[in-house]
């Protein structure tokens, strides 16, 4: 994908689906210009980007260098899914949601047990979508052949005590081996990242891909975030007695307690919060996996909301391979912060995964501040998966 | 078929997929059918307010499903202590509680445990919300809703037209399984399925699908087996950790959302479903499930069906006495548990 600057005024207007109504435009003179453009999704959703664009304008960064001709709307008859940990507590919530989605026709169950069972369940759901089992390493490449869409909760989920960091040794390992799979298989397709860390294991993706040879990945491989912005979205729509489908809060950053950032000055709609309250929800949004997992006192982390989370999100990747222009928030290789190599971000999604990374914007003071905070620890996250991909 | 036109039409007006200020309790919310349906109905905008109820764990279910960012409410209910709460003002209550079946397994062998689950939610439903929409997924569905009448009787507010036994799944198979051998779309096929909700007792109508189909003997009498035991399919493919769940979730999701579409006034809404009745079809069965229109009121009437084919007439024959003997089991004990 070429890198693309975007000056406000030499803005083309682009074809597609999406309805663009632009802002004001952008005036002359100093201080931030926001171009507000308000997009319509096909769930009914709103979804608004909040581009800023100060004079001496900054490049809204590519997201790969490889040699992707801009192919424009492409009409892709993406269909084939792959659910990689799909007996597990999200993957099997998940597999019923990601059944009843309309541009799935064909949905592969992997795991390492349990998969026979629940493909077996769920193929007898009178939905277009065709279910098939696989189980065991050996049926792995079976399962990931023709994927436009793989989709890997795999790995052990929280206890109690635990942080998303703590479960590192294990699911580094599983997602290392799956992502090899993949590299293997079907490297073209979308990848969605939900197994923790996420701050590493997309890293971890990203590396094998590389040692494989495969440029330009970066633009598929996607760190789920959007639980983060479904939270932030509830949390906010409560706090302020808004209908919750008006609410959309961009999150950005990584995924895992102060690395997550939710950028409150920036939801829509606008709204007036004392600095304490905002101090307070951007903590709670921090800390709401923590919550459901002390929740389930021993029972497992979040797996339903999870899996509501990943369903919106892989339907939203499907709708871009389809053409379709979709704004979501997604954890991936970046160049937004100098300092890091990975971060989470508003992203326009399309046919070749993550067309358009969208700069942070205007942020408060707070925010800057948790921007500035979370680098040490998303960095360390960083280097833990790339390191650990390495060897 | 100008009734299913009729009620998309009427869906525009009454605003189908619209907001609702329905209350919901799932009863059995933790379990294996109760979480997926608890997500589900998250989801559907009918819901104002959902009530998890089960023994244990759903203070947990309600934190994770509390997140997502739909207008349904969440409320968590554990232990009996909490289920006159729970119930409070509910207009659907939907219960899933109790445990599946093992390979090996029928859907009787559970009767033991499950009538005893079954009979003293009734009896809470009876004491907090006597005029909700009872629809029951607890097995054996043959048994347990003549228990639950039983119950509902005794306690003063039975009302047959609001009493449901889920089949929803049976017809679910039917559909997939019948789509798939016509080369049809398998959400748009519908087979109705009458009878009861256990092996031979389910009684898919192949001579009466729609679209119509022209299955061969043989594929018609395969299918029918197919979709008696496919809850067994189930159980065995999953070698002793579970039953149907997901399906199951998907499928009384359904059925709840059109008791809900009923209640919210929508014309036109038929499910199949397990209930009391005195229809021809019947033959003095006193429970039997069949294609139910439902209103504001419950159930309103009958969708008409066409005579049996000689094969289904036969089927029915070779299961009438059994499915006599279950509802007449959980009638006996609907009867003499201790309330």
């Amino acid at each position: 994908m070429q890198a693309r600057a975007v000056r406000p005024s030499a803005r083309r207007q682009k074809g597609g689906k999406a309805v663009c109504s632009a802002g004001s435009g952008l005036q002359a003179g100093n201080g931030q210009h926001h171009v507000l453009r308000s997009v319509q999704n096909n769930v009914g959703r709103i979804e608004r980007s909040a581009v800023s664009a100060s004079v001496g304008a900054r490049r809204v960064s590519s997201t790969s260098s490889v040699g992707y001709a801009s192919r424009g709307a492409v009409a892709c008859s993406a269909g084939k899914v792959a659910v990689l940990g799909a007996a597990g507590g999200i993957g099997q919530p998940l597999s019923m949601l990601v059944k009843m989605l309309p541009s799935v026709k064909e949905l592969s169950l992997y795991d390492i047990q349990g998969t026979k069972g629940v493909a077996a369940d769920l193929s007898h759901c009178n939905t277009a979508c065709k279910v098939t089992g696989y189980v065991g390493e050996e049926e792995l490449t079976s399962a990931l052949e023709g994927c436009d869409l793989v989709i890997i909760p795999a790995g052990v989920p929280r206890k109690p005590g635990m942080t998303r960091d703590d479960l590192f040794n294990i699911n580094a390992g599983i997602v290392k081996s799956l992502a090899t799979a993949c590299a293997e298989v079907c490297p073209n397709a979308i990848l969605n990242i939900i197994s923790n860390p996420v701050n590493s294991t997309v890293p971890i993706c990203n590396e094998v891909y590389k040692a494989k040879g495969i440029t330009g990945a970066s633009a598929r491989i996607l760190g789920v975030t959007t639980l983060d912005i479904v939270r932030s979205n509830t949390f906010l729509a409560e706090e302020c007695g808004l209908d919750v489908d008006q609410v959309d809060v961009p999150v950005i950053g990584g995924h895992a307690g102060v690395t997550i950032l939710p950028l409150l000055s920036q939801m829509r709609p606008k709204v007036q919060l004392e600095n304490k309250r905002i101090e307070e929800l951007t903590t709670r949004i921090q800390n709401a996996g923590t919550e459901v997992v002390e929740a389930k006192a021993g029972a497992g982390s979040a797996t339903l909301s999870m899996a509501y989370a990943a369903a919106r999100f892989a339907e939203s990747c499907l709708r871009g391979l389809q053409g379709d222009k979709v704004y979501e928030c997604a954890y991936i290789e970046s160049s937004l912060i100098p300092d890091l190599e990975y971060f989470a971000s508003k992203v326009q999604l399309g046919p070749n995964g993550v067309e358009e990374v969208f700069e942070v914007g205007q942020v408060s003071d707070f925010e800057q501040q948790g921007i500035e905070g979370l680098i040490p620890e998303l960095k360390k996250s960083i280097a833990k998966g790339q390191e650990f991909a390495k060897n | 078929m100008s009734e299913s036109r009729i009620a998309k039409l009427a869906a525009h007006l009454t605003g189908f997929g619209a907001k609702a200020g329905f209350r919901v309790a799932v009863l059995g919310a933790s379990g294996g059918i109760g979480q997926p349906l608890s997500l589900l109905l998250k989801k559907t905008n009918l819901v104002r307010e959902l009530h998890l109820y089960d023994v244990k764990g759903t203070k947990g279910v309600m934190a994770d499903l509390s997140h997502i960012n739909t207008y349904t409410t969440v409320r968590s209910f554990e232990g009996n202590a909490e289920l006159a709460e729970c119930l409070k003002g509910c207009d659907l209550v939907v219960i899933p509680a109790g445990v599946p079946r093992k390979p090996g397994m029928t859907r009787d062998d559970l009767f033991k445990i499950n009538a005893g689950i079954v009979a003293s939610l009734a009896a809470g439903v009876a004491d907090s919300c006597p005029e909700a929409f009872v629809a029951i997924i607890s097995n054996p569905v043959n048994s347990t809703v003549p228990i639950a009448a039983e119950v509902l009787k005794r306690k003063g507010c039975y009302n047959p037209a609001k009493l449901f036994g889920v089949t929803s799944l049976d017809v679910v198979r039917a559909n997939t399984f019948v789509a798939e051998a016509c080369n049809q779309k398998p959400e748009k096929m519908n087979v109705p399925v009458i009878g009861g909700h256990s092996g031979n007792t389910i009684l898919p109508l192949l001579s009466q699908t729609s679209p119509k189909n022209a299955l061969p003997m043989d594929q018609v009498k395969a299918l029918t087996n197919r979709i008696q035991n496919a809850g067994t399919e189930v159980v065995e493919a999953k070698a002793g950790t579970g039953s149907a769940t997901l399906s199951m979730a998907a499928a009384a999701h359904r059925f709840a959302e059109s008791c809900l579409r009923a209640l919210n006034g929508e014309f036109g809404v038929v499910e199949c479903a397990y209930v009391e009745n005195s229809e021809a079809i019947s033959q003095g069965l006193a429970f039997f499930a069949l294609p139910v229109r439902l209103n504001k009121t419950g159930v309103s009437g009958f969708a008409p069906l066409t005579p049996l084919s000689d094969y289904e007439a036969q089927l029915f024959n070779s299961m009438k006495g059994a499915l006599a003997g279950n509802i007449r089991k959980g009638q006996e004990f609907g009867r003499s548990f201790t309330l």
